[in-house]
């Protein structure tokens, strides 16, 4: 029972961060929102009984993908940046 | 205004889609033949503790072998787009990064990378595995790279780490098929008892392969992505 | 009640991330907002083939002194979709590189990033 008020509570939050995303007025914000829909991605697979899944998106899906767009967002010097 | 019905038609109708296969499934009750197979036979045909990494590495093998070979591609291709001008580089002074942040990658790369190394060692034991391990890997080279964004570093060793276990992940699936039963087979290796580390044949052998090829894949990336952001 | 299982929350979420970013893809002029776009739909699809092989009851498919050696096909849940989703996810961030890399190299020739000022394949 527990599982499943927390899994209804991360999905709700999960849904509203995939929608800032796409409504946030810096495209950085975008990109750390759509960090935190994969972090709590993982903890959802975790749920599912998916360890190995859950680490691969905590790893890969959240740190890297973040970071290779941080990179990108660094070179790219606007103001709506 | 006809775009914007036809995406709104598009969305319509992708949604009932959905809703229409969430209405009308049925989950499981029990596993279908196939994963009962994976499920039933794993331990006495491969020796894994971890069935998904049987999977990813016996089993299926030949995907794993395409997946990497894929994400090589992928490296390649960016490094042909960030390809910077050959033009002499103007040593601009940057701000150095703070004391903590050089302190502490002193103290943590070694063993970050050690954490790596551990998480695809016993990936047929615990989760996680190659891919996993290789992404941690990357992030203490990205500690490195953030600690001393203007070193340079020996572009060599990575490209030949990625290529030496590359190929020898090649040779011991042939290996394999010549000793074994088929491409990528584990059981030329002696399979051991099952749930202690040096078990389950060549699976840690050909995982801890794929754990340094996508580290050094993953790591080439981030350091062409910094070479570009210095080039500036 | 009886709908509210954790395979559903996850078929639920992961069919609304879809559509939120098939939404996104189709409707935003940023080259980089479409790129975090097909990102969340990427997520979207993974969670919803991990929901689908979860069975209510099971543990994850990792044999250890708690299942024993014996019957395990009724203990655990499917590893298949297990191992594509992981295979998928690895390859999702070399896609998402790829894509970066290429909206950086048009906003260096063009010095924009509105998808409307491509017209052309070729610059």
């Amino acid at each position: 029972m527990i599982a499943i008020i927390l899994a209804i509570v991360l999905g709700l939050v999960m849904i509203s961060m995939a929608i800032a995303a796409l409504t946030a007025y810096r495209v950085r914000a975008a990109v750390l929102a759509s960090g935190i829909v994969s972090l709590i991605a993982s903890i959802i697979y975790l749920l599912l009984a998916a360890p190995d899944v859950a680490m691969t998106e905590a790893a890969i899906g959240s740190g890297l993908t973040t970071i290779i767009f941080f990179y990108v967002l660094n070179k790219i010097r606007r103001s709506d940046v | 205004m006809y775009k914007n019905m036809f995406i709104i038609l598009l969305l319509a109708g992708f949604g009932l889609l959905l809703g229409s296969f969430l209405l009308t499934h049925h989950e499981y009750l029990s596993l279908p033949q196939l994963p009962a197979y994976y499920a039933d036979n794993t331990a006495p045909e491969v020796g894994a503790a971890n069935v998904v990494t049987a999977v990813v590495v016996t089993y299926r093998g030949f995907d794993t072998l395409g997946e990497v070979t894929i994400l090589f591609v992928a490296a390649s291709l960016i490094a042909m787009f960030l390809k910077h001008s050959k033009a002499p580089r103007h040593d601009r002074h940057p701000r150095p990064s703070s004391v903590i942040l050089s302190t502490s990658q002193k103290l943590l790369f070694p063993l970050i990378v050690l954490f790596g190394a551990y998480v695809f060692a016993n990936g047929h034991l615990t989760p996680g595995g190659g891919f996993q391990g290789g992404a941690i890997i990357a992030t203490g080279f990205l500690l490195l790279l953030m600690a001393n964004p203007q070193a340079e570093f020996k572009h060599g060793l990575l490209n030949a780490i990625e290529s030496i276990s590359g190929t020898s992940y090649v040779i011991i699936g042939i290996l394999g098929a010549i000793l074994g039963l088929g491409f990528l087979d584990n059981r030329f290796i002696s399979l051991g008892q099952l749930g202690t580390l040096f078990s389950a044949g060549a699976i840690p052998v050909i995982y801890s392969l794929i754990g340094l090829k996508v580290g050094a894949e993953l790591s080439n990336i981030l350091h062409h992505l910094n070479e570009v952001q210095n080039e500036e | 009640m009886e709908y509210l299982t954790l395979q559903n929350i996850g078929l639920v979420t992961g069919f609304m991330l879809m559509l939120i970013g098939l939404y996104g893809a189709l409707t935003q002029k940023n080259i980089l907002r479409i790129i975090v776009a097909f990102t969340i739909f990427d997520a979207g699809l993974n969670l919803v083939i991990v929901a689908l092989s979860y069975i209510k009851g099971r543990v994850a498919p990792i044999i250890d002194q708690t299942t024993g050696v014996t019957n395990l096909s009724e203990k655990f849940v499917d590893p298949i979709p297990q191992a594509l989703v992981l295979t998928s996810i690895v390859i999702g961030v070399g896609v998402t590189g790829v894509m970066l890399t290429f909206a950086l190299r048009m906003f260096k020739t063009r010095h924009s990033l509105d998808i409307n000022d491509f017209k052309q394949t070729k610059w």
